[in-house]
């Protein structure tokens, strides 16, 4: 490892609402991989966007190669050799490699306005060749895998001559043998000396490719140790080592109680794996896992929202066909969308017509004559027995909190009479106080004999509210959990229990017998 | 491991070629079918004369065509290229039969009034930020009002500068100028799309705009470009029509964007942006003019030669999505 490349002390950075950054820290070492991990809204992102210019921080100093600078935008770190390669990439599909490597500074000739495409098709052939990957110039990305556009990206990246590259969550969409190549790629970066920060969910794969190890948590820095010197263990203890406010439940559902939704061997491409469980009557069902795992691709599959490979679906011991969110409604499952401004309600229109949007028809007179007095009185039932503040019925739900439109949503699929009801991230953008009257009306709800599947990252969440817990990694259950087994540290495992990682495991363990 | 990179590569290349060629041999393939067609049903079609009218037809519409693929690709839309076409004619009769100034100026006013129409809308589109659809359908409505204003709502002729009727209705080998000028003008834009800087960023921009603005490119200010450079070329068309009707007629041009567009997007240009050629789109345009003269010859009315002219630009993207979902 070589000198220290870049030096970031005290980094301060708050949005609205949120204090994203406390006192951070980090320090990157040229011809090293440093892994930057931490649990979702840790502020691992955050601080590497800090470092890439695409956020500018309240307070804090960086140094880059011992001199104090202040990063105002992407190009100015560019300029200074600090690249980022994001989570979703930036490419033009429609490009070739070559154009899109040379985007913006083309090579020219001829007035000045010409392209020179032999050149920047030969230099990209070299900058390829560098990387030893075998790519035409001239194929248009749009016609490449995701792992291709990564290392399209990398070799932009190159043609940069970047001595700081960041890279947010490279592998979170490779196959297996994508990834090897990935890392042949980076092992041959870091030996050229630059300094790499890889900010991976994948536990396992850090140890294949990174030196360092940086922890983050809530914002803050936790630790930073030599890669050999620690255990997955540890790491996920340093992730995780929060108190925990809320008390866990400590009681299963009841047993007896009938099988309402059960789900046998969902398949979709990558996405869901083999996943079976059942759902009873009254019960929470926390779905755990780190994001991509696949959880929300479940529930939409179970929704009818995007098409299944194959799998059943059985309600109340009934196999039904669910291939669109109209039958799964009529099924009485009811899903509430993490983005609920954008899938769950109409923000522009009233209260009233929000609670009663799903169910028009059982408010529908002769061509579709509205009774209204029947849509104000089920919708203002709806916020008694929810307890939603509004000033009145025809406020615009906009301008409602987000508690109280989370509670609007869950009205609307009451009353769709749904006794299945699918939560994904319920109390993502609440704050506090909101979120501990979400939790009691979830717990009334399947008080009330409603069943509910309860997607969430924020550990703590699914500890406190989940009767059972199910974890889920990269498409597949990996484990699941009573509410009296269940720790963080148990689910993280699961969480961060990869196929590859089993087989390696079994692989390793055959070579050794 | 090297060795499957490479399969793979060629099989990228394999299927790049299946996907960029089918939408234009399909268009293409239909031109040839169609006029087949026509030929055998009345032997009027195949004519000479009719082939060199069926050309003349197109000029028109095929050079308005090629400006609106341009900004089709931006994923953006000119609405006012019919209108805006008239607009320019209207001013090289103004500069020509009321200012008596000489034709060549007429002809560089009219083009420069096209130019200025297509900066107006490239500028209120990139930097004030509003809806192509919206800047140019304002444009469109203000440019028609504009034609009727300065015109007094009645033709302006050519009658004192006999030579204007040569710029498009002269020939060479009985080839019509506008003819000429028309494929001049294909293979120009074509260069300036596939070979230049304005080309790859009107591509770019059309293909993600923001990975553009994040690469340091002036999106907005090539933008203007663009728009400017389909002015330009709508100011041209505008005086190929003053010239072939050897009048300007300011009643005129309405409904030229719709044939324009619909040219582009038989040729393979996606409205969503990113995907074009100027070869598609001539091809395009030719497709709309044998329908519609076939359609003529066959003695179908008019009234019917929309709905069949209609139909076959929605089968046309229909077919262009089946395409792709392959």
């Amino acid at each position: 490892m070589g000198d220290i490349l870049v030096k970031m002390e005290g980094i301060e950075k708050s949005f609205p609402g949120v204090h994203a950054l406390n006192q951070a820290r980090f320090e990157l070492r040229a011809g090293e991989v440093h892994a930057l991990v931490g649990e979702n809204g840790a502020g691992k992102s955050t601080l590497m966007k800090v470092l890439a210019g695409i956020y500018s921080k309240d307070s804090g100093h960086i140094f880059y190669k011992d001199k104090e600078v202040e990063i105002t935008s992407p190009r100015a770190a560019r300029d200074m050799g600090i690249s980022i390669i994001h989570q979703e990439l930036n490419l033009m599909p429609h490009l070739t490699v070559a154009q899109n490597i040379f985007i913006g500074r083309e090579p020219r000739k001829g007035l000045n306005f010409i392209l020179n495409e032999n050149q920047i098709n030969e230099k990209t052939k070299e900058l390829l060749d560098m990387i030893h990957l075998d790519l035409d110039p001239q194929t248009k990305v749009a016609n490449l895998t995701v792992a291709k556009h990564q290392m399209v990206e990398i070799a932009k990246v190159l043609s940069f001559s970047s001595e700081v590259l960041i890279m947010d969550e490279p592998t979170s969409a490779l196959a297996e043998s994508e990834i090897e190549e990935l890392f042949r790629i980076i092992r041959q970066l870091r030996d050229k000396g630059v300094g790499i920060v890889y900010i991976s969910h994948r536990l396992e794969e850090l140890k294949q490719i990174a030196d360092r190890i940086t922890v983050m948590r809530d914002g803050c820095y936790i630790d930073t140790a030599d890669i050999n010197s620690v255990t997955k263990d540890q790491i996920i203890s340093m992730m995780v080592g929060r108190e925990i406010y809320e008390t866990a439940r400590h009681e299963a559902a009841n047993k007896s109680n009938e099988i309402i939704l059960e789900v046998k061997n969902l398949n979709r491409g990558r996405a869901i794996k083999n996943v079976s469980f059942y759902l009873r009557k009254g019960e929470i069902l926390g779905f755990a896992g780190l994001m991509g795992a696949g959880r929300t691709e479940v529930a939409r599959a179970i929704f009818g929202a995007d098409p299944v490979d194959s799998g059943e679906i059985f309600i109340k011991g009934k196999k039904v066909t669910i291939k669109s969110p109209k039958d799964a409604v009529k099924y009485g499952i009811g899903y509430l969308s993490e983005d609920r401004k954008r899938y769950g309600l109409i923000l522009g229109m009233d209260v009233e017509t929000n609670i009663v949007l799903a169910a028009y028809e059982k408010f529908q007179g002769v061509l579709g004559y509205i009774k209204q007095n029947k849509t104000r009185k089920k919708a203002k039932s709806c916020i008694d027995e929810l307890k939603i503040r509004t000033p009145s019925l025809q406020q615009k739900v906009k301008y409602l909190s987000g508690g109280n439109q989370q509670k609007i949503v869950i009205g609307k699929w009451l009353t769709r009479n749904c006794d299945i009801l699918i939560f994904d991230e319920p109390t993502r953008g609440i704050d506090v106080g909101a979120k501990s009257e979400i939790y009691k009306l979830l717990n009334d709800l399947a008080q009330s004999g409603k069943s509910i599947i309860m997607i969430s990252s924020e550990l703590p969440e699914i500890l406190r509210m989940s009767h059972r817990v199910i974890i889920m990694c990269e498409g597949r259950i990996t484990g699941e959990l009573d509410a009296k087994d269940a720790t963080q540290e148990r689910i993280m495992q699961y969480a961060t229990k990869r196929e590859n990682a089993i087989n390696t495991e079994i692989g390793g363990l055959e070579y050794a017998k | 491991m090297q060795n499957k990179v490479t399969c793979s590569s060629v099989i990228q290349k394999k299927t790049l070629l299946q996907s960029d060629t089918t939408q234009k041999l399909l268009a293409f393939g239909s031109l040839i079918i169609m006029f087949i067609v026509f030929s055998l049903a009345s032997p009027n079609f195949a004519k000479f004369d009719n082939i060199v009218g069926i050309l003349l037809a197109t000029a028109v519409n095929g050079v308005l065509a090629v400006g609106v693929t341009l900004v089709i690709i931006t994923s953006g839309i000119d609405l006012s290229i019919g209108t805006g076409m008239t607009f320019a004619s209207v001013m090289t009769g103004v500069f020509i039969t009321y200012c008596k100034l000489p034709i060549i100026i007429g002809v560089l006013g009219g083009i420069a009034a096209g130019a200025l129409c297509g900066f107006i809308n490239g500028t209120i589109i990139s930097r004030m930020k509003i809806p192509p659809f919206i800047a140019t359908l304002g444009m469109m409505m203000a440019t028609k009002g504009m034609s009727l204003v300065i015109s007094g709502a009645k033709p302006i002729y050519f009658t004192d500068a006999p030579a204007f009727n040569k710029i498009a209705m002269g020939s060479i080998a009985s080839i019509p100028n506008a003819v000429l000028i028309f494929f001049g003008v294909a293979i120009v834009v074509n260069f300036i799309l596939t070979r230049t800087v304005l080309g790859r960023y009107t591509f770019a921009m059309g293909s993600n705009e923001e990975a553009a603005r994040l690469s340091g490119i002036n999106v907005a200010g090539w933008k203007i470009a663009v728009y400017t450079m389909c002015g330009i070329l709508f100011g041209l068309a505008g005086v190929l029509m003053a010239s072939r009707l050897n009048s300007a007629q300011p009643a005129l041009g309405q409904g030229y964007e719709m044939d324009a567009i619909a040219a582009a997007v038989i040729g393979g240009t996606s409205l969503s942006g990113g995907e074009g050629t100027i070869l598609g789109t001539v091809i395009g345009a030719f497709i709309m003019s044998v329908l519609t003269n076939g359609l003529r010859i066959l003695s179908v009315p008019q009234e019917w030669q929309m709905v069949v002219t209609g139909s076959i630009v929605v089968l046309a993207v229909y077919m262009d999505i089946l395409r792709r979902k392959k």
